[in-house]
């Protein structure tokens, strides 16, 4: 068998996606969580950025693991906090807001950095503490499968565990329903009573909580540091998982675990000369595409309820 | 006084934010800097000491104008393209494998050069056009997605097909001298391509402000239904304004390799598109103020790299404090009750002088 295909068929090509996935999955189960709600949230770069910089620092000052979760978790939902308090109620563009955010915590950690370290690149002088790995007993007795899923980071089955989360609260709570109304039709969610500021305020707070999951696991988990712009654009390929997910559970997941093939792959490839570059644009123009699709079935299902809704009153 | 205001509340709310922002970062320079003066004087004057920085003020300003703009016009029209970054990039590359592979006087060559380079860039903001004007699909999401696919697409045409192997390092061939923007002034990297950057404001300004297209852009971008309403063609405004848009960050991103080095050597996109939409939001998607915004987010760069190097503050400060500023500009309820009170102020005194006379 020709090398490329005998490495993609062994477990460690498994593995290894299930790996890279992580960090896609969370942030795009957040941007689902926001745009569910109509507010599309692309500031989870800034928000995982600002969590994996907040994590090492506190597990390396504390020594404890826990206090790192909190606190990196706090600093995700304070990020979301920002970006909820300016665009609802100091009504700014949620695009450019993100933007801001983005930035700001591009800088601030760098900036951070430099005053506790005196380093501008990383924090590999600091003893980070990292995530434990999970060896579940009943999966590593799995053939073929075992090798591949057991023996994760304890986030990566927490990351697949929000997916059902994730399912769970928006199919089945009253909060995920108001969620949905809210993205749907603000105007409607408003005249039946629902607080629609409020429901968006916290489906940001979901988003940022999220983010913060998938930068802790980034610099604890899938690396033990912070460096500059480690994020390197997970922020955004997690806005084109979710898109192509059609902001589903199901689907999100599935697309995070399409991205993390595809940078897999690409490690792979570009050690016997393919260009990489080529598989690597797939998944935004499968993106792409796939955006395309769900309008035009948007558009028409829209139709056909005005038709729906027409029809009555014509023939009354 | 009031009535100045009420009438420039806009501006004034930019003002305040820029000020905001220059306030937290004397602030934080104060707190951290061991020596605050030398490091506040190095920050706020440290540009102006030499030529090289001076030049670097407009150097690294004029390919943000271009991006700027880029994002301004289809802002203008109310669509949150942001794939400046992705324009830029792709079409520089497409740009410069063009540029190595003909051979012309440099009267043609340079123009040939950037009416590709203007196409990529309407060709890569169509696609974003197209998708949102015709199915409804977010231009948000589809021009992010753009900027990666230009970016792998650019970085697979040059590594694969206009390398230059002997340069030691991933980089394109060296462009012909026919096809390079000359030295401005000596000691400096300033090119030519800065007044190509003005031009293309005065040449937007003008389409914005001066023409039927300009203000059918304008229109859409204010109220969808009232354009529509009144006769003009949303969906060519909507697709028309991504194009233009991208075919001015396309130049740009040209004019920067022409201009600077010679070669397409960016392995990493630059993150000039990002800039853009800084300047867009401080220059409030007016090509005419966005050249200053440009300019005064380049003399905060130059400081922070002047700090960087002279003193014991960090430059990242620049980017903390442009990402306060911007916003706060955004924020449009930002000093609302402060306005509120003063038109409720103003009308009072109105109600005031016009009751003798009923």
């Amino acid at each position: 068998m020709n090398p490329l295909l005998e490495s993609i068929f062994s477990p460690e090509f498994g593995y290894a996606i299930l790996r890279v996935m992580t960090p896609l999955l969370f942030p795009a189960i957040g941007v689902a969580f926001s745009e569910l709600a109509g507010t599309i949230n692309i500031a989870l770069e800034g928000v995982m950025l600002m969590s994996a910089f907040t994590g090492v620092i506190v597990s390396t000052y504390t020594g404890s693991l826990w206090l790192a979760l909190v606190c990196g978790i706090a600093a995700g939902l304070l990020m979301a906090s920002i970006l909820a308090y300016f665009h609802l109620r100091l009504k700014a563009n949620i695009i450019l807001g993100a933007v801001a955010l983005n930035m700001f915590a591009s800088g601030m950690t760098i900036f951070l950095l430099f005053i506790i370290t005196g380093d501008k690149g990383s924090t590999s002088s600091l003893a980070s503490l990292v995530f434990p790995e999970l060896e579940i007993p009943l999966l590593t007795s799995i053939p073929i499968l075992g090798p591949i899923i057991s023996g994760h980071n304890v986030l990566t089955y927490a990351a697949i565990l929000s997916v059902a989360f994730f399912y769970v609260v928006i199919f089945r709570t009253p909060l995920g329903l108001r969620i949905r109304a809210v993205g749907q039709n603000p105007h409607a969610a408003e005249s039946v009573g629902i607080n629609v500021n409020r429901i968006r305020w916290y489906a940001l707070l979901l988003s940022g909580f999220f983010g913060a999951l998938g930068g802790l696991y980034l610099s604890m988990g899938y690396v033990s540091w912070f460096s500059r712009d480690m994020t390197a654009g997970r922020g955004f390929i997690a806005v084109a998982a979710a898109t192509l997910g059609g902001n589903l559970p199901l689907g999100t997941f599935l697309a995070s675990l399409f991205f993390g093939f595809v940078n897999s792959i690409a490690i792979y490839i570009a050690a016997i000369n393919i260009p990489s570059e080529l598989i690597q644009l797939i998944p935004y123009a499968v993106t792409i595409i796939a955006l395309a699709v769900y309008s035009v079935r948007a558009a028409r299902r829209k139709r056909k309820r005005v038709d729906a809704e027409s029809a009555p009153e014509g023939s009354a | 006084m009031e009535r100045f205001v009420l009438k420039n509340f806009t501006l004034i709310r930019t003002v305040i934010a820029i000020l905001l922002g220059v306030a937290i970062s004397i602030i934080l320079i104060v707190v951290i800097s061991n020596s605050p003066g030398y490091s506040l004087k190095q920050f706020f004057l440290g540009q102006l000491l030499s030529r090289s920085r001076l030049g670097n003020i407009i150097e690294f300003a004029t390919p943000v104008i271009f991006t700027g703009i880029g994002i301004a016009i289809a802002f203008q029209a109310r669509q949150f393209n942001i794939g400046a970054e992705g324009a830029f990039y792709l079409s520089a590359a497409v740009a410069t494998a063009f540029a190595v592979s003909t051979s012309m006087p440099a009267i043609l060559h340079i123009p040939a050069i950037l009416i590709v380079a203007a196409l990529t860039g309407a060709l890569y903001g169509l696609i974003p056009g197209i998708l949102k004007a015709k199915l409804h699909a977010s231009e948000l999401v589809a021009s992010l997605m753009m900027n990666y696919v230009a970016y792998f697409l650019g970085l697979y045409l040059i590594n694969y097909h206009f390398r230059d192997k002997d340069a030691g390092f991933l980089v394109s061939f060296r462009l012909p001298e026919t096809a390079w923007l000359g030295q401005l002034v000596r000691g400096t990297r300033l090119h030519y391509g800065i007044f190509f950057a003005l031009i293309a404001a005065l040449l937007a300004y003008y389409f914005l402000y001066h023409t039927r297209l300009g203000y059918e852009i304008r229109t859409t971008g204010n109220n969808q239904s009232f354009a529509r309403f009144g006769g003009i063609n949303v969906v060519k405004i909507i697709i028309l304004s991504q194009m233009i848009g991208g075919a001015v960050a396309g130049v740009g991103g040209m004019n920067e390799v022409m201009g600077i080095h010679h070669r397409f050597n960016w392995q990493l996109s630059p993150g000039y598109g990002w800039a853009g939409v800084v300047v867009a939001i401080i220059g409030r998607n007016h090509p005419l103020l966005i050249v200053p915004a440009a300019l005064f987010l380049s003399y905060m760069n130059v400081g922070g790299q002047v700090l960087n190097l002279m003193s014991d503050v960090p430059s990242e400060l620049v980017a903390v404090i442009q990402a306060v500023i911007i916003i706060l500009i955004t924020a449009n309820a930002f000093l609302k009750q402060w306005k509120d009170r003063i038109t409720i102020r103003q009308a009072e005194r109105e109600e005031g002088v016009h009751e003798p006379a009923s």
